[in-house]
């Protein structure tokens, strides 16, 4: 079902300016560097400045001696106590997880990895202290190529070997599907290594009372984290609070249990006192877990007409130097998207995972899910190419009919609704993609230097992560759900507690919605409380677009317990039975009768007083609710990108991008608007600007935004965005997960357009990012593989 | 260490300090101005900017990282936090922001907020490509900028820069 017009009543779908404003745009924020204690002292780690060596001695002697210095710690005094990173998801029976001291003890294996750390009276005196430590080097080989890495005799980043594991995944008979295949395309594409780049930097604040602690951190997941920071360093869980206050931006890289979290709790503890660490942006280029960074070998068999009759994947996955949270399962929640939107009769899945002495890589932005759909869409536009037929033609000749669903995949997965049908039908009115085909077919005649390239990318993707069920099948160590609770308050006003951690998403404002239409009190008078696991006691957290889908949901069921607990209430003050009353939002009244009946405020308030509750009805509204999803939700959509790609200096312009995006019923416009939009700067990015490059020492040569170029507002257009409304048919509200969605379209939408503007050239592919220098270096090797 | 006398967003200030310490850590750190976040660490981001002027003259953006506290010596300087008029009535451009949904989490927002109001000072009636160029040297992640470019070119209809 398709809604092209959103018609609001309630809350819901409203475009309501954010609640969290007032105090963003004030200054008023309360980010974890802004917290002052008494005493407070700071914490600064010395890194590793190789990518592989064995550590012979530390002293850190000289550093102690400074003035204004409290402490001086290596490795070895954290040695009994620090433990070993966690990784939450040991993806196969057999995979490598290697030893992870927070600090590095006898060999570092990525440059960054801390050797040693000051705690002193100040910033500028403990980074002062830090360069009076003397650590003491013996190189080893650094392992930067994944190839070369699982060759035998590469140098080993680890004793066990450069293979972390390998992964399969088969369905339909694959050698059937190629055997005889009129049509075989064969690719290698390349994703490089990002740095997600979160605004704020991380930041850690630890304050230790007795034998209690309270952890401040930069963090999406301050519930995790405090589940983890427990089983590493044997701080009991229940005296150990953990706060995420205003988080300037994840984006993944925040979905992190992190060296500096556990040392920093760890240095509190040792010395008693309150610390804070807080990175600079070169240091967390160096140290942050990175995303991406796979070499994807694909092979389609298609039929003559470009039906698709099979898929092979074999991807390489660089883990970096060790295994984090959730760093072995993010290539992996591409395998069940590679299929994407297309129906086929066989699939086949391979992962390795690589060790490399570079920076860890871990979730950003997707997960694994934009690694697919990039591989997937680019070879659909070659496909197409190698068939001389219509990208468009092609993709509907092989797309799940909005007729077809629910529709269980090659993959495994059933998508419960989607209709690509519309959503490509608006893109494509939208583009104007008649008069721009019209277009590049008049400059390719007329040999204009800058051509014109329109890329395609029909996504879907997984999200609402998810059901825990799902993830005990793929060994994750944890589930999927999540929990919300409503406290109904006296004089009526509302106090939404949840355990999702926003940190830009705009929960407090889309939940206020949520609860205002189902509980009928104002939205503001609805508190949205969050981010502390004193206050929010129980949650999984903010990734994986899974706050509204599995959060808000939490959040109806929590609201629903609260009206029947009000109904029991009012019927002992109506002196009816509760069976006679209904409800409409904000009121149970008399049926047949509504005159009488009592509004929540006024049940709120004869619940608080207790006078005259019906007899064994305890004297509380207040409800909660855990929400485990059954299945994932599978928003989709239609983007279009047209470029024009100067040929004699290799300079891409987007000139065009439209973004037709179902995500399902809409609980706020601006937000979702806003998160497309950002999920649309950081795909672009990926295609055209960002690289985490290093250079063949392994050493990191992007560690600051001068290197590492995110766009800034002069870099990007202006995107047209729109949007068809196919409701999930998998949660009460059918909505489906936002956060992603731009990201995961957008960077094959760019690339295609890039390498469609080539074509005529003899180009067939652009590595990314598709830099002035890559794309003219590739018009200058297919003219010299053409001449 | 050495003396600074400087005004900050309406508030006299007279304090002893390094003269190697940045004025964006005198403003968090000693003034107790938290508002002003730091971003990076090489004058890229601009989360940092605040307008600073001497006592009579006109206030002009800055990264509040790439100076020293000593060289604020004698100005005066307006952060997020005394943008708003006394009396809490918010400046258009952060009305702007917030009914644009210029901002997701927040992060880069003051220093947005005060390079545009830097902008509309020196071009108060700016085409989007003006704005987009005006705004090159502070970076956001969330929103891809066209919220923040609407909210700037709103700003500018009401008449903020004229």
């Amino acid at each position: 079902m398709t809604a092209p017009t959103e018609t609001v009543t309630g809350e819901i779908g409203k475009r309501r300016a954010r609640k969290e404003d007032a105090r963003l745009v004030t200054g008023q924020t309360n980010w974890t560097d802004n917290i002052a204690l008494p005493g407070l002292l700071h914490v600064a780690f010395l890194r590793s400045p190789q990518a592989h060596a064995r550590i012979l001695s530390v002293d850190v002697s000289a550093a102690r001696r400074l003035p204004g210095v409290v402490a001086a710690f290596s490795g070895a005094d954290f040695a009994a106590e620090q433990g070993s990173l966690p990784c939450a998801w040991p993806v196969t029976p057999d995979i490598v997880i290697p030893a992870h001291p927070p600090m590095a003890t006898d060999e570092v294996r990525y440059g960054g990895e801390i050797v040693a750390c000051v705690v002193a009276r100040d910033r500028y005196m403990a980074a002062d202290a830090l360069e009076q430590i003397d650590v003491d080097y013996e190189s080893l080989p650094a392992v930067l190529d994944m190839e070369s890495a699982l060759t035998e005799g590469s140098p080993k980043v680890h004793e066990a070997g450069n293979k972390s594991f390998k992964w399969v995944f088969a369905n339909g008979d694959i050698e059937a599907a190629f055997r005889d295949a009129p049509v075989v395309l064969e690719r290698t594409y390349r994703q490089q290594r990002l740095i997600p780049c979160a605004m704020e930097p991380r930041a850690v604040v630890c304050a230790p009372v007795a034998d209690e602690y309270t952890l401040w951190s930069s963090t999406q997941i301050p519930h995790v984290l405090r589940v983890m920071l427990a089983l590493v360093t044997g701080v009991p869980e229940h005296k150990l609070r953990v706060i995420a206050p205003d988080v300037g931006g994840g984006f993944g890289s925040k979905l992190q249990v992190t060296a500096e979290e556990v040392l920093t709790l760890l240095i509190a503890r040792k010395l008693g006192r309150p610390v804070k660490w807080c990175e600079s942006r070169s240091e967390g280029n160096l140290s942050a877990h990175h995303g991406r960074d796979q070499l994807q070998r694909i092979k389609i068999a298609a039929e003559a007409d470009g039906r698709l009759r099979g898929l092979s994947v074999d991807l390489l996955a660089d883990m970096g130097a060790y295994l984090m949270l959730v760093t072995p399962g993010v290539p992996l929640l591409g395998a069940f998207m590679f299929n994407a939107i297309y129906k086929m009769d066989a699939y086949s899945f391979k992962c390795t995972g690589v060790f490399t002495t570079k920076t860890p890589t871990d979730a950003y932005r997707g997960a694994g899910r934009p690694e697919a759909t990039f591989g997937i869409e680019h070879a659909m536009d070659d496909l197409a190419a190698q068939l001389g037929i219509d990208p468009l033609a092609l993709r509907e000749r092989n797309w799940i009919g909005h007729s077809e669903f629910p529709y269980t995949t090659i993959a495994g997965l059933t998508y419960d609704s989607g209709n690509y049908e519309a959503a490509t039908a608006k893109a494509v009115e939208l583009f104007g993609y008649d008069d721009l085909r019209k277009e590049q077919a008049e400059r390719r005649e007329s040999g204009d230097p800058v051509q014109l390239g329109i890329g395609i990318s029909t996504y879907t993707e997984m999200c609402g992560l998810a059901p825990s069920r799902v993830l005990g099948q793929l060994a994750y160590g944890a589930g999927g759900w999540e929990h919300a609770a409503i406290r109904m308050l006296p004089t009526g006003k509302v106090e939404v507690v949840t355990g999702s951690s926003a940190h830009g998403q705009g929960h407090e404002t889309a939940w206020s919605q949520i609860v205002a239409d189902k509980l009928g009190v104002p939205f503001e008078d609805i508190r949205v409380l969050h981010g502390d696991t004193q206050v929010a006691p129980k949650g999984m957290d903010t990734y994986g677009s899974r706050s509204l889908t599995v959060g808000g949901i939490a959040v109806v069921g929590a609201c629903e317990k609260v009206i029947e607990k009000a109904r029991v209430i009012a019927a002992g003050l109506l002196e009816v039975s509760g069976d006679d009353l209904e409800w409409s939002p904000g009121r149970w009244s008399v049926r047949g009768d509504p005159e009488q009946g009592r509004s929540m405020a006024e049940i709120a308030l004869a619940t608080f007083a207790a006078h005259a509750l019906p007899d064994g009805v305890e004297p509380s509204l207040d409800s909660d609710a855990t929400y485990d999803p059954d299945n994932f939700s599978f928003p989709h959509g239609t983007h279009m990108c047209a470029t024009e790609v100067d040929t004699e200096t290799g300079q891409v312009r987007i000139r065009r991008y439209v973004a037709v995006d179902d995500v399902g019923n809409v609980v706020n416009p601006l937000i979702v608007d806003g998160q497309v939009h950002g999920g649309l700067a950081q795909g672009i990015a990926q295609a055209l600007y960002e690289e985490a490059a290093y250079d063949a020492d392994g050493n990191l040569l992007t560690t600051t935004l001068a290197d590492y170029t995110i766009p800034s507002a002069a870099d990007l257009p202006t995107f047209v965005t729109d949007r068809t409304q196919t409701p999930a048919t998998t949660n009460p509200l059918g909505v489906k997960g936002v956060g992603e969605a731009g990201t995961i379209a957008s960077t094959p939408a760019v690339v295609n357009a890039v390498v469609d503007a080539l074509r005529p050239l003899g180009v067939t592919d652009v590595e990314m990012p598709c830099t002035p220098q890559r794309v003219w270096r590739a018009i200058v090797a297919a003219r010299g593989a053409t001449a | 260490m050495s003396k600074i006398n400087l005004t900050i967003d309406g508030v006299r200030y007279e304090d002893e300090v390094e003269p190697r310490m940045l004025l964006v850590h005198y403003l968090r750190e000693v003034a107790g101005r938290t508002g002003t976040p730091i971003g990076c660490d090489t004058s890229n981001c601009g989360a940092c900017t605040v307008l600073l002027g001497s006592a009579d003259g006109e206030q002009l953006s800055v990264k509040s990282c790439s100076m020293l506290a000593v060289q604020a010596d004698g100005s005066d300087i307006t952060t997020i936090q005394g943008l708003a008029e006394a009396g809490g009535q918010w400046h258009p451009l952060q009305q702007a922001f917030h009914e644009e949904h210029a901002l997701q989490c927040g992060y880069c927002t003051p220093g947005m907020i005060l390079a545009a109001a830097d902008l509309l000072r020196d071009n108060p009636h700016p085409t989007e490509e003006q704005v987009r160029d005006g705004l090159e040297g502070n970076l956001c992640r969330c929103t891809g900028y066209q919220n923040i470019v609407r909210a700037v070119l709103r700003a500018a209809s009401q008449g903020v820069g004229s």
